[in-house]
């Protein structure tokens, strides 16, 4: 398979595909949130995501580290709720780690993703299984190894979060609001798993390209 | 969805608007980020309190800024945590030199955001202290939940911890204080109907005309059990026994009962509660020695109510006594 190379526009572009799709799946993240939350998740991701759009716009130059720093940024301060701090962190961590950096190779790519992951499960100490983001974000992470690597790799990853999300049905929540309802959250999908499946369908569908 | 709102996106800041009009003597507002603050801080030496959270649980926090109860609160979007460039703010609008408290309520969303703000404001070099509030007996305490939620016992913790700060004790005895209170209080309630976000437009779960929910939050999450709608005194008699077995509160011991609505509820239900609470812990030879009836910590229009006890001695007690001045507390 041909060599991954993401470019600082890349980024740009993925963050407001990201957007979009959170835009366009906000009604569902909403109703997925107010089956075993509070019912904000859609709402608060797309404010969110919106002003991160902003922020994007307004950061000049090509280094990935900034701008995956702005993004974040963005979030911890107008999303709210759980998704802020944890979003925000992924973002920042992804961030710190492509410091200085305009271009990622696939390597570059995973020690970023991997190093947000690692910041989202300190800051809200979950375990695979708890019915979580996680559950979406680290098998995309794990699925990032093996053959052929290049873009095939970043479908790899969109397709386990996926499982990873669909996997969280019959799971019953032990982290966030959802855990309140005990055995009353199986059978339910996770909305925090369902953004973070949208955040590697749309990072693959766009950085693959 | 019927509210008497102007427009769905700007409840929470023309809500602000409304209070700054309302309540200038007793509070200022610091509109971006949104901070309510009160209006002589920072008061030099004093411990700073600050708390926050969703909107949608009025008069809490808001209602509590002012002389003898919080420095300043946080709201967020309606049932959705502040977020830490608030909390920091706040912080900085209080701190006057003694430190800041933060009284959070153990939701993991206000958790985490308080938790990165007071990272903020420690490298700010404003020393903070945070205590979690979590004395809602309806969620089993286990590794395998986010443990209790914090409810009822905030609204105390933000009144006997401001009189403390008031007399000019310690940030370390403040908390200190405030550990106390939440470990000696206990809270659970019960919803008769949801509620609707002026964001969702639709309410936060179905429940049948005979039906209750026994173990709610404050957010408009549904309840632990689904049931049959009983008689006042029956639900009583299951919240309390939650309650009074939890700690457990035993005969002899004096406390404050905070009888709650949950923001559409009747005050004549209240007070049918307030009688079969009052009934239930006599007979047990528990003394209800300081109250509150009316709604606290509430759900946009939910019916229902929660019921909280704290475990009272003579210095909580003084300090519940001692003066208050906010829009929603006022004594003395």
């Amino acid at each position: 398979m041909s060599d991954l190379t993401i470019t600082a526009g890349d980024i740009r572009a993925w963050i407001a595909d990201y957007a979009g799709a959170i835009a366009e799946h906000r009604t569902e993240l909403v109703q997925l949130d107010t089956a075993i939350g509070d019912g904000d998740h859609g709402t608060n991701m797309d404010r969110g995501m919106r002003a991160a759009v902003e922020k994007l716009e307004a950061t000049e130059g090509d280094d990935i580290g900034a701008l995956l720093k702005a993004v974040g940024m963005a979030l911890v301060s107008k999303v709210g709720g759980a998704a802020g701090p944890l979003y925000g962190t992924l973002f920042m961590q992804m961030g710190a780690k492509a410091a200085g950096r305009s271009e990622l190779d696939l390597a570059g790519w995973k020690e970023a993703l991997a190093a947000g992951v690692q910041g989202v499960q300190a800051r809200g100490r979950a375990e695979p299984g708890d019915k979580t983001m996680v559950d979406a974000l680290l098998p995309a992470v794990q699925a990032l190894d093996g053959e052929p690597g290049g873009a095939e790799a970043l479908k790899r990853s969109a397709e386990a979060a996926r499982e990873g999300m669909l996997a969280t049905t019959p799971m019953e929540a032990r982290k966030g609001r959802a855990s309140y309802l005990g055995p009353r959250s199986i059978g339910h999908q996770d909305p925090g798993a369902t953004s973070s499946h949208l955040l590697l369908q749309t990072a693959a569908a766009r950085l693959a390209a | 969805m019927k509210k008497l709102i102007n427009d769905p996106d700007a409840v929470v800041s023309e809500a602000l608007e409304g209070m700054e009009a309302a309540h200038g003597d007793v509070l200022r507002i610091i509109h971006d980020p949104k901070v309510i603050v009160r209006a002589d801080a920072p008061v030099s030496g004093k411990v700073g309190l600050v708390s926050g959270g969703g909107s949608g649980h009025e008069p809490m926090h808001g209602g509590f800024v002012g002389k003898g109860m919080l420095s300043a609160a946080c709201p967020g979007e309606v049932f959705t945590s502040p977020t830490p460039d608030q909390m920091f703010e706040a912080a900085k609008a209080v701190d006057g030199g003694a430190g800041v408290l933060f009284i959070v309520k153990n939701y993991t969303g206000d958790v985490l955001n308080f938790e990165m703000a007071a990272d903020m404001a420690s490298a700010e070099g404003i020393q903070v202290e945070s205590v979690v509030t979590n004395d809602d007996v309806a969620v089993q305490d286990s590794l395998y939940t986010a443990g209790r939620r914090g409810v009822g016992i905030t609204v105390i913790a933000e009144k006997i911890c401001g009189a403390a700060a008031e007399e000019g004790k310690s940030l370390a005895e403040v908390a200190e204080i405030c550990r106390t209170v939440n470990a000696q209080g206990r809270s659970m309630g019960m919803a008769l109907t949801p509620c609707t976000t002026p964001a969702s437009g639709s309410p936060s779960f179905e429940l049948g005309e005979n039906e209750m929910e026994i173990g709610i939050g404050i957010h408009g999450e549904p309840g632990r059990y689904r049931e049959p709608l009983a008689p006042a005194s029956s639900i009583v008699e299951r919240l309390a026994t939650a309650i009074v077995e939890d700690l457990p509160y035993q005969e002899g011991d004096r406390v404050l009962a905070m009888v709650n609505g949950m923001g559409g509820t009747p005050l004549i239900e209240l007070y049918i509660v307030y009688r079969e609470l009052d009934k239930f812990l006599r007979e047990r030879g528990i003394t209800i020695e300081r109250r509150l009836v009316g709604d606290y910590i509430t759900s946009l229009e939910m019916a229902g109510c929660s019921i909280t006890l704290l475990k009272l001695d003579d210095e909580l007690t003084r300090l519940w006594d001692a003066p208050v001045d906010t829009p929603a507390l006022r004594w003395g």
